[in-house]
């Protein structure tokens, strides 16, 4: 390849060795290009490194980490910059403006965008037949994403959506800055103005420079991925528990990487992009991936660990290795790598109580602050809208066996009006299926709004200009009563509240190697990670109680024995001499 | 018939003995480590460790094993009852009379028909016991995929655990027992210098003098 390149474009061509390299992986060649990177760096008189920022361990470059691009996965370098296109001077009247300028070159992105879950908030769930997606399922954070779009769909990758009249052919209304402008400056409001009490939050921000937006385009960072991701549940790291603000610019110690310090990779090097489609869905998950790396050009489909690590990912040069090697057939990677979540200074929320929900001061709505997190913020644990909160950081996950398939308690799902407590996401697993390995997950638990009368879960009308919606108005019923009727559902007109829990894979914030668990958290007697995990003959932790009774008798009987054979010989007059 | 210190003990089975020891040591230490009997070496040292002293000691048995046969000394551990009774009298009763041991080491019999059962068991009950339940456990990557493989490797690892406090039981009275008849030290000593005092009959005396005088003192 080299010799298609004169001297002067040796760096092309160290680059194009790198795309098409045939026998390179996908790691070595982030790896390979980040190396390069430092060294053009270094050789173009780059930063020094003060000593206190050099950290021990791998990989620690030796670079200014702003200066410092993040990786985002196969596609490198990019082939134009955006500040000298013409299409791009403005002015704009509006976003959308903005997206038919990107689609004026990018012509075919408006087709494949639209087909993606960013867009439709849709998903079916082809081995279960179940629709999934943020369009018609109930959670147990917010609860319901479908009627009260005005607020929800600021998430939504478009503009504009907030009620069933939006048009979802319409390429026009795709938003590509969200998720690609690097100002830090763009920001989304909700696109409906709801309640006076709720709309004041969103007034007197500084006018959006959508020239200077669109100019900065570039591909996803994890700030842009995060502005929606790190805020689900209607808050900082408040659904997710391993998504959280502290992901933006985090040390290596608290994702090994993204961590500045560290890989920098940003959220599109693992979860890798093909038409506009993203690898790695929790409806869905790969819990165990029997291919692993595959060959150069392969695996553009998946988020695994494997996908990069190999279905042998611990070096084999000692045979506590080789033993973690077995572990993988049991043990999702992320049960030992991520040996806590909520990390890096950002609580979750893992207890939510509807049932408080709706107390206000002279007719007006209020919150509380109650909880400070790692990095000295404070969290409310009160609002007039939602409820309690409980929040928790440095959260050991529950650990379980589980086959990639979630089964979603629906709009559509009875249940008995009784039930103790409903699963929101319920999955099952075993060790006796092939497809199951053991995950960390976090556990959701709220107490919400259901209805008695129909045993079933109901959409609640929370955003909105009228006299039923709940943040403003806080009348339970007839927030439930609209909520269901716009939707055409039946409602019983007696609500409760019921205990749902939703399960929560842990992917992210996976720690540096050195800081993996270590074997006894799970193999010892008392206080095993896995005390509640069945299937299996875990050494250290499990015990036949008799034999270990048994056993000790035996041994302790032969030591009595034994002295008492001795004091016998001691005593006897003659046994003395032998 | 006289009573001559004669070599009973190779090189090679001293060697044997006290790597076997080791081993068996190492292996006893940590393995009841790993099943949570204490926490004096971490889980990861003491897999690392038990995993490396059973297989040097599978090796060290390759090699016994091949060392018996060859050397016909496989014979000591035929199992006998002659002599059985007084053995078993003396360690019950004649031992506080400050009795004799009735047992002569004789060239081709070195073990008490007590000892020589004792260590056939091991070798051919405990050691196995012990030894294939552990390579089962060692190589469940290779079965963890047939049915009920959970369940086995549960029986499997009770075997294993049961043989360990066997073995364990043995070691305490096979250390107590060079304590009787004769001073520990003159126990201790033949496998240390290979040397003990050993009836020989005059045939035996008089190949040993002319052909392995080396052997004889």
């Amino acid at each position: 390849m080299q010799v298609l390149f004169d001297d002067g474009h040796a760096w092309l061509g160290i680059h194009a060795q790198i795309l098409f390299a045939s026998g390179a992986d996908l790691m070595h060649q982030i790896a390979m290009i980040v190396c390069l990177f430092l060294l053009t760096a270094g050789l173009g008189g780059g930063a020094s490194v003060p000593a206190a920022q050099a950290r021990d361990g791998w990989p620690t470059p030796p670079t200014a980490l702003d200066e410092r691009p993040q990786v985002s996965g196969p596609l490198q370098g990019g082939t134009a910059d955006h500040h000298k296109f013409d299409e791009l001077s403005g002015p704009f009247a509006n976003g959308s403006e903005v997206t038919q300028a990107c689609l004026g070159c990018h012509t075919e992105t408006g087709q494949h965008f639209m087909k993606n879950i960013h867009w439709t908030w849709s998903y079916k769930n082809p081995d279960t037949g179940q629709q999934l997606g943020k369009r018609y399922l109930i959670n147990n954070f917010c609860t319901n994403a479908r009627g009260n779009e005005g607020m929800c769909a600021q998430c939504h990758a478009g503009y504009g959506w907030k009620d069933e009249t939006f048009d979802f052919t319409d390429e026009t209304k795709i938003d590509c800055l969200v998720c690609h402008e690097t100002t830090g400056t763009y920001y989304k409001t909700p696109n409906s103005p709801g309640n006076a009490a709720c709309s004041v939050m969103f007034e007197g921000r500084p006018p959006i420079d959508l020239v200077a937006a669109a100019k900065s385009v570039q591909l996803p960072q994890r700030a842009n991925c995060g502005t929606c991701h790190f805020n689900g549940g209607g808050g900082d790291n408040v659904k997710h528990g391993d998504l959280s603000s502290a992901l933006k610019e985090p040390p290596r110690t608290l994702d090994v990487h993204m961590g500045v310090d560290g890989l920098n990779f940003a959220c599109t090097a693992c979860h890798i992009t093909n038409k506009h489609i993203w690898a790695g869905s929790r409806y869905r998950v790969i819990s165990k991936d029997r291919q692993g790396t595959g060959k150069p050009g392969m695996r553009t489909d998946v988020a695994t660990c494997e996908s990069c690590h190999g279905l042998a990912p611990h070096q084999v040069d000692s045979l506590a290795h080789f033993k973690l090697n077995d572990h993988v057939q049991s043990l999702a990677c992320e049960t030992c790598h991520i040996p806590e979540f909520a990390r890096g200074g950002v609580a979750t929320i893992v207890d939510w109580d509807w049932r408080t929900s709706g107390k206000t001061h002279d007719g007006e709505g209020y919150h509380e602050e109650g909880y400070i997190q790692g990095n000295g913020e404070h969290r409310y644990t009160y609002k007039s809208i939602k409820g309690n909160f409980t929040y928790d950081e440095n959260v050991i996950p529950e650990y379980a066996w589980f086959d990639g398939q979630m089964r979603y308690t629906t709009i559509d799902t009875q249940f008995d009006p009784n039930a103790e407590v409903i699963e929101i996401n319920g999955f099952s697993g075993s060790r006796e299926d092939p497809n199951s390995r053991i995950w960390p997950f976090k556990r959701m638990h709220t107490w919400q709004p259901y209805d008695k009368g129909r045993g079933t879960l109901v959409y609640t009308s929370l955003w909105g200009e009228d006299s039923t919606a709940y943040w403003g108005n806080y009348d339970m019923n007839a927030a439930i009563a609209k909520g269901m009727a716009d939707f055409g559902l039946e409602y019983s007109g007696e609500y409760g509240f019921i205990q749902t829990l939703s399960w929560w894979p842990i992917t992210h914030m996976v720690a540096p190697k050195e800081d993996a668990l270590d074997c006894h958290e799970c193999h010892q007697p008392k206080g095993s990670r896995m005390a509640s995990v069945e299937g299996i003959y875990l050494p250290g932790r499990d015990h036949n109680r008799w034999l270990d009774i048994l056993g000790t008798l035996l041994v302790g009987g032969t030591l009595a024995g034994i002295i008492i054979h001795s004091l016998i010989r001691i005593f006897s007059p003659q046994g003395a001499r032998h | 018939m006289a009573t001559n210190r004669v070599k009973i003990f190779s090189l090679f089975e001293r060697f044997w003995h006290w790597a076997q020891m080791l081993l068996i040591l190492v292996l006893l230490i940590t393995g009841f480590g790993l099943h949570g009997f204490h926490h004096l070496i971490s889980f990861r040292a003491a897999v690392t460790l038990h995993t490396s002293a059973a297989l040097l000691l599978l090796l060290l048995w390759a090699f016994s094993v091949f060392w018996l046969f060859t050397t016909r000394t496989w014979r000591h551990f035929i199992p006998t009852w002659q002599g059985m009774w007084g053995v078993f009298r003396y360690y019950s009763y004649g031992i506080f009379r400050g009795e004799r041991h009735p047992y002569r080491k004789a060239y081709w019999r070195k073990h008490n028909p007590l000892q020589a059962l004792a260590y056939l068991m091991l070798k051919i009950v405990l050691f196995p016991a012990i030894w294939i339940t552990g390579i089962a456990y060692l190589f469940y990557f290779a079965w963890r995929d047939l049915p009920h493989a959970p369940a086995w490797l549960d029986g499997i690892a009770q075997v294993h655990t049961a043989a360990a406090f066997l073995i364990l039981t043995f070691v305490f009275i096979h250390v107590y027992m060079l304590t009787t008849g004769h001073s520990f030290r003159e126990h201790l000593m033949p496998m240390i210098d290979g040397f003990d005092e050993v009836d020989l009959t005059p045939e035996e005396e008089a190949y040993l003098r002319k052909d392995q005088p080396e052997d004889i003192l």
